[in-house]
């Protein structure tokens, strides 16, 4: 690889994970901003105009307090436990392609940090591993209630992975790789993925929410009925830190969904619009940049959907949830890809 | 590529002893998963990302999630008294870790090491689309026959997580 690829790579990869932080913390006022609306309340307006600065006055104050460890915690443990919960959500977006290829100068620049083969699979690794720092967490704090909330919280998302791999294979039956690239530029123009796949993305969307730990699946941390959960004994900015990687994995989830499901940055008339350009180095350029800002319309659509879900939906019961994941959802996707594989097989005999 | 591959092994070995050195089983299992991740990275550089990538989701991402369910319900390594092992226990580990140390010089003494022919390697075998085919075409019996015993482990599992007192078994 060459010295400016290299160059180029990092200062990408430094400006996805600054969008992603920076969508994060603002997804914390937005969060506040529709709970208002939907409650016909006015939300955070003191810090700025319109409360913008409120995220920031947040962070202040979450940095300034007192950074407490209980006495008989496991020290180490207890300050790796939020690090591991914020690295890996912050690693899972590498694979993400945020938009097509743009031509600067004769050279062509991918918008993705790293291609490889094996995309979606790198993605559900990286999700599987987030278990970690809520267990480790909530084992470190050295409180029985940390310990069932971490246990709690580690059951529920392995018990959805299943389901989430499940329907995830569906997909890939029909792409035929595993490159989420691919998978992208399969789905030209209105040629989306949810046209063929309505059933896995619903069993994707539910298994999303509650990898994510969102309403109705936040039993991990429902502070009402329960004890807060993992992050009981956590202060200060460790626990801002798990709050953060939770919305960084909505982020995630958002961006994942959008290029499974969503055509990624493909919009309709796409093709018209570069035909209709007479230069084609300029016609690429600008498909790409409208399709960079389609792929995170989709995305920030996504994250208002969870939050709106949040506000409607009342939260589930475990038992109800451990019901829902392994005897409904799991015989669901596994009917999604036998259905699948029969469409497959019937296309090829009738074409 | 060479430094990198001696300092992943190194790693590697030094994740592998703190493994078994860590007096705490929860620092074990940490150090077990980054063996995973170190063993992962070797796959990488031999140009094996699918084995790579299930590694991780597999062992790492859920073997291991078991094992520290197992560990942190036990609450094992916190009473002192567990972590005292006798003499009499020592000196049994030390002669049987000894005679296996002399077996393994005796039969890796005159073992060959196989070399590797630069010039008709195919450096795409690990791909996912390789392995794949392989697996289905040439080692197709052997990796139905894996997946049935799968199978047969699962719904054993569930049948002996199942046994309660005046229930009945299937």
């Amino acid at each position: 690889m060459e010295s400016v690829d290299l160059i180029y790579k990092a200062i990408y990869i430094l400006v996805i994970f600054g969008i992603t932080l920076l969508i994060a913390t603002y997804s914390t006022y937005f969060e506040r901003k529709i709970a208002a609306f939907i409650q016909d309340r006015v939300g955070p307006n003191r810090a700025g105009p319109a409360g913008l600065l409120q995220p920031l006055a947040d962070a202040g104050k979450l940095f300034f307090k007192e950074d407490f460890i209980p006495t008989k915690a496991n020290k180490a443990l207890f300050i790796i436990g939020p690090g591991i919960a914020m690295l890996v959500a912050t690693m899972s977006s590498a694979v993400i392609p945020f938009g097509d290829m743009l031509i600067v100068g004769g050279r062509e620049i991918w918008l993705q940090a790293i291609e490889v083969n094996i995309g979606v699979l790198y993605v559900f690794g990286v999700v599987s591993l987030g278990v970690y720092g809520l267990m480790i967490g909530g084992w470190a704090s050295n409180n029985k209630f940390s310990l069932l909330g971490a246990i709690r919280a580690a059951s529920q998302n392995i018990s959805y992975e299943l389901a989430m791999g499940l329907s995830l294979i569906a997909v890939l039956m029909m792409t035929g790789s595993l490159s989420l690239r691919e998978i992208a530029e399969q789905q030209q123009g209105f040629n989306w993925n949810i046209w063929y796949q309505p059933l896995g993305f619903l069993i994707f969307l539910v298994c999303a929410f509650a990898e994510c730990n969102r309403t109705p699946f936040d039993l991990p941390e429902s502070e009402a009925e329960l004890i807060g959960g993992y992050h009981t004994e956590y202060g200060s900015m460790k626990l801002g830190m798990y709050l953060f990687a939770e919305y960084i994995n909505i982020f995630v989830a958002s961006a994942v969904m959008s290029t499974l499901y969503f055509g990624a940055y493909n919009f309709p008339f796409m093709e018209n619009l570069r035909a209709a350009i007479s230069d084609p180095v300029l016609a690429n350029n600008v498909v790409t940049i409208l399709g960079v800002i389609v792929m995170f319309a989709k995305i920030f659509a996504f994250i208002f959907f969870f939050m709106w879900v949040r506000w409607t939906l009342p939260r589930f019961r475990y038992d109800q949830l451990m019901k829902l994941g392994w005897q409904i959802l799991i015989p669901l996707a596994i009917l999604n890809v036998v259905l699948t594989g029969g469409a497959i097989l019937l296309k090829d005999y009738l074409f | 590529m060479e430094n990198l591959f001696y300092f992943l092994a190194s790693l590697t070995l030094l994740c592998a002893l703190m493994v078994v050195i860590s007096k705490n089983p929860v620092h074990s299992i940490i150090f077990l998963v980054i063996t995973f991740f170190t063993i992962s990275g070797h796959y990488i550089l031999l140009n094996a990302q699918f084995l790579a990538a299930v590694n991780i989701i597999v062992y790492a991402g859920a073997i291991m999630v078991l094992f520290l369910f197992v560990i942190m319900f036990l609450n094992m390594g916190k009473n002192e008294r567990d972590l005292k092992t006798s003499a009499l226990t020592k000196i049994t580990g030390t002669i049987a870790g000894g005679l296996l140390f002399v077996v393994m010089i005796a039969a890796l003494k005159d073992a060959h090491v196989g070399t590797y022919d630069a010039e008709n390697f195919n450096s795409q075998i690990g791909m996912v689309e390789n392995l794949g085919k392989v697996l289905y075409t040439k080692y197709l019996l052997p990796f139905e026959l894996a997946s049935v015993l799968f199978l047969v482990a699962m719904v054993g599992a569930v049948m002996l997580g199942k046994k309660e007192t005046g229930e009945r078994h299937f």
